[in-house]
């Protein structure tokens, strides 16, 4: 069965006609055209769709489109306003957070988040904020340092 | 050696920016006009006979628009092989069976039909609607089962290969190779031992677990050429193994490489890019080919478990004087365990006088495996050096001390046969002495350290650069390798450093088989040590080239021209000079012509790569959880062109074996898989770790212009023994067993369980 949505993408308004059986990272990737959220696993357990619905920072595999209807919801797409990187963003650069990258998009979400909720977080804190998104590549080492100094970056410019 | 300016610095990764913003394109996220949905249908049984297969309630379903079995696959000779790399080559029989059962199915999961059709819930649906009539047989799961003569048989007509005389035993077996390495006198070495330790380790079956499930795409271009778009480790790889399972002329492919979401080995072999080409043809529409993450675990190729029996003896001054070892590797239903890199891994960190290592690839009920990062070794260190360990303590010589007086240099001879070129061990097992992670105490009860060495050959094989000067000065590179990990950055590096530009001047492009010049996949370590010297090459072809065009306009012959600072001068009159920016600039003048420099590389020496982790533990007594304290990994790098990334590549290749060592393994029941999710099959979390030191010793390799090492694959192999021997020091109990997850660890310290249970673990010291 299909049913039309709209919903707000990084801001933009969007309509949708998706079936009800569509997971709201489908929806992103297939109908709206943004493929930064990935699908690690599709059940919530790898954190490479993460993506922030009204405010929370939800797994998008987990949601059916036809609950996002009337949601505002930000991608990864939406992280550097106007084209500048954000602070974490540009820390994963530095510090080699990355490899592949697959699983980039979701630590950036979960990462963001973390600060804006908790400006200096402990090693203990930032693990545990991340411990719901998967890397294969790193051993983490580096995606907590990049976390920490993106940390740092935003309370100077705070 | 000269100086270099960008190698050796830690540069971003110059494809990160479009990484940390989403832009990436990986194999899922192409999306083409008019594209179809694949879906694969399965095998409910581990082992059967295919009666019969109705595919037409499937076809019936409005919305589909093809569905396939393996008849709808070429049909290939029994025995035909494709180059995989240098002289691997693979079984496409086997491969065309793993893409498509034809008559038997031999694991839970394996393919047996195809579905394409204009969603992916239609075809989810017409999937389930393909009726496969299946005569269930006996299912073998286990590697010393397997052995026995009464074992089911997982191919009727598979007679063992004795690969020393090359013939095949009468009797058929699921032992599909047998191979025995001797050296010296094994009996006479035991003799003069002061003691002799015999040990049985197992470890289980476990996936790489790259986080992008495979997703590939194909078309079929009016001309009738076929565009195929994968995110797999070779390209060109893909593309050799399609030209013997479809029959299609290598210029009738064009692959394209789509960014990939890690491999670790797992994503070599062309198993569901012939589906999808095939679905593609049938309907005259392109197909995509995403596979589920339940997939990913059930069927696409694990790494291999192993049944290892290590014994060795030593004289009370720590000497090795005999080693002998079994090493039974599971391949899963199709002949090809990494077992002879098992014997080569475990045993090349050692001097051995007296060797018999003896190796059994051997087939079950399991998904056939593929390489996972340094394949073979993990297991084979794990038993071999919980065993050093164990013969250490027996003789009261400290674990580090054990390992000097033993270690391989440059002259010995490898288990399997080769002479070590220049190797780095010993300047490694040096800094491991006087470094905190080694001398700090470590206080407090239920704790304890332990040290164990990993080795891994690195890899060789073909790789070719093009670089050309644009008219502003800059450079472009184009090579035909993936970027797993942060290939580009790294030759751009090189590039730069040879042609004295700025990174920023650099592009690189990784092109598809139709442009880029030709490369063997990525893996083993090889690509940034192969491309040191193909993008050397190219960027000395480079400067040749502009060189030739100075001396043309500074009116001296080419050797008087030296280059420095992007200006031409002649030697003896350096006012006499011609900038770089002006050649460039008259490049793509009438009458000059581009500049194009050409490398490439084909065979080089391994570049031998060891390491050597120690790691702090804390047990929980109450659980038999593990904790780590602080783990530590020491590398021979040869020369670390990117630090960062070589930090990066050796703390998650830990990682990877830490997973393996602490918690991974698969779990079957009478071969189905009971545990194909991340959540149940569980990869380490942040929150699982600390932070992983890192410690670089920078010995040269014998070859290379730079002395680089690879350095992705060793990094797996030392943590489960590090880890096995810490658990020692901190509970008294050896385990046996990977993973040595806390339920294993509560048992065996408990004197209970089954650690070790197969064979001789009631003998030798320990
Ligand atoms: S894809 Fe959503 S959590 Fe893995
Ligand atoms: S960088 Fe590959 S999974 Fe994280």
């Amino acid at each position: 069965m299909k049913q039309a949505i709209e919903l707000n993408v990084n801001g933009e308004p969007h309509a949708a006609l998706v079936d009800t059986r569509e997971t709201l990272l489908d929806t992103l990737r297939y109908k709206l055209g943004h493929m930064g959220p990935k699908e690690g696993c599709g059940n919530g357990n790898c954190g490479a769709c993460t993506v922030v619905l009204n405010g929370a920072v939800v797994n998008a595999c987990l949601v059916f489109a036809v609950e996002a209807a009337g949601a505002d919801v930000t991608t990864v797409e939406g992280v550097a306003a106007e084209g500048t990187l954000h602070p974490v963003q540009q820390a994963f650069i530095e510090h080699g957070a990355l490899q592949c990258g697959f699983c980039t998009p979701g630590f950036i979400m979960s990462a963001k988040a973390l600060l804006e909720r908790n400006p200096n977080p402990s090693e203990p804190e930032i693990r545990l904020a991340i411990s719901g998104n998967l890397c294969r590549c790193t051993g983490y080492d580096k995606i907590v340092r990049a976390i920490q100094a993106a940390s740092q970056a935003l309370s100077q410019t705070a | 050696m000269a100086e270099y300016s960008v190698i050796g610095t830690s540069l971003a990764k110059v494809d990160a920016p479009e990484r940390v913003t989403g832009k990436a394109t990986y194999g899922a996220d192409l999306d083409l006009p008019g594209m179809l949905w694949a879906k694969l249908v399965r095998s409910p049984h581990a082992h059967a006979r295919i009666k019969h297969i109705d595919t037409s309630r499937a076809k019936a379903l409005p919305g589909v628009k093809a569905v396939i079995t393996a008849h709808d696959l070429p049909s290939l000779p029994k025995g035909a092989t494709a180059p995989l790399v240098g002289e691997v080559s693979i079984d496409m029989s086997a491969i065309r069976e793993i893409v498509m059962a034809s008559d038997k199915v031999r694991y839970h999961g394996q393919v047996v039909a195809a579905v394409a059709a204009t969603d992916p819930f239609i075809a989810e649906e017409a999937a389930g609607l393909v009726d496969v009539d299946y005569e269930p047989l006996p299912v073998v799961e286990d590697v010393l089962q397997a052995m026995q003569p009464d074992a089911p048989l997982v191919h009727e007509d598979l007679h063992t290969l004795e690969e020393a005389t090359q013939e095949r035993s009468d009797q058929p077996s699921n032992v599909s190779t047998h191979m025995v390495y001797t050296r010296g006198d094994v009996e006479a070495g035991f003799t003069v031992a002061d003691a002799v330790v015999e040990k049985t380790y197992t470890t289980q079956m476990v996936h790489q677990g790259y986080l992008e499930p495979q997703a590939c795409a194909a078309r079929v271009e009016p001309n009738g050429r076929v565009t195929l778009w994968t995110s797999a480790q070779g390209h060109f790889t893909v593309r050799t193994q399609l030209v013997t399972l479809l029959g299609l002329p290598a210029s009738q492919l064009k692959v394209v490489p789509m960014e990939i979401g890690g491999g670790f080995g797992g994503k070599a072999l062309a198993l569901f890019e012939p589906t999808a080409i095939v679905l593609a043809q049938k309907t005259s529409r392109p197909v995509k080919l995403v596979v589920s993450r339940e997939e990913v675990l059930r069927a696409t190729g694990p790494g291999a478990p192993a049944v290892i029996t290590v014994k060795a003896g030593a004289t009370k001054d720590g000497k090795i004087t005999a080693l002998t070892t079994t090493m039974r590797y599971d391949a899963g239903a199709f002949p090809g365990s990494p077992v002879a890199r098992g014997l080569l891994v475990g045993l090349a960190p050692y001097k051995l006088d007296n060797m018999v290592a003896e190796g059994f690839d051997v087939l079950t009920n399991k998904p056939r495996v593929q390489a996972y990062r340094a394949p073979g070794g993990t297991p084979a260190a794990f038993a071999v050096e919980a065993l050093m360990d164990a013969l250490a303590d027996e003789i009261g010589v400290d674990p580090l001390t054990f390992r000097q007086k033993n270690a391989a240099e440059e002259g010995d001879t490898l288990p399997l046969g080769m002479p070590l070129n220049r190797i780095g061990l010993t300047e490694m097992l040096k800094q491991i002495e006087t470094h905190p992670c080694w001398t700090t105490p470590l206080e407090g009860p239920h704790r304890g350290r332990g040290l164990a060495l990993g080795y891994w050959i690195g890899g060789s094989f073909t790789s070719s650069a093009e670089v050309k000067i644009n008219p502003d000065a800059t450079a472009s590179i184009f090579v035909g390798t993936v970027d797993l990990t942060g290939t580009r950055t790294t030759i751009s590096q090189m590039v730069a450093d040879e042609l004295q530009l700025d990174p920023q001047d650099i592009t690189i492009t990784v092109g598809d088989t139709d442009s880029a010049p030709f490369a063997d996949l990525s893996g083993g370590s090889r690509i940034t040590y192969t491309m040191s010297a193909a993008a050397h090459q190219a960027s000395q072809d480079v400067l040749t080239q502009l060189k030739e065009r100075a001396a043309e306009k500074l009116k001296v012959s080419v050797d008087e021209v030296e280059y420095q600072a992007k200006r031409f001068r002649a030697k003896n009159d350096t006012r006499n000079e011609v900038s770089l920016s002006e050649l460039a600039r008259e490049s793509v003048a009438w009458g000059s012509g581009p500049i194009i420099g050409k490398g490439s590389t084909t065979r080089m020496q391994p570049a031998h790569a060891y390491a050597a982790h120690v790691a702090d533990v804390e047990i929980d007594p109450e659980t038999g959880k593990v904790t780590i304290l602080r783990y530590t990994c020491f590398q021979d790098v040869g020369k670390a062109i990117n630090p960062t990334q070589v930090e990066g590549q050796i703390q998650g290749g830990a990682v990877q074996g830490i997973g393996w060592a602490l918690n991974e393994e698969y779990i079957f029941d009478n071969g189905e898989l009971k545990n194909a999710s991340l959540l149940d099959y569980r990869c380490p979390v942040a929150l699982d770790l600390p932070m992983i030191e890192t410690v670089l010793t920078e010995v040269p390799a014998s070859e290379g212009p730079y002395g680089l090492r690879g350095v992705g694959e060793v990094p797996i192999v030392p943590p489960g023994a590090a880890l096995a021997n810490a658990i020692y020091r901190a509970t008294g109990t050896r385990l046996y067993e990977l993973p040595m997850n806390p339920e294993r660890i509560f048992w065996a310290t408990r004197g209970n369980g089954t650690n070790g249970s197969p064979g001789t673990n009631g003998s030798g010291g320990a």
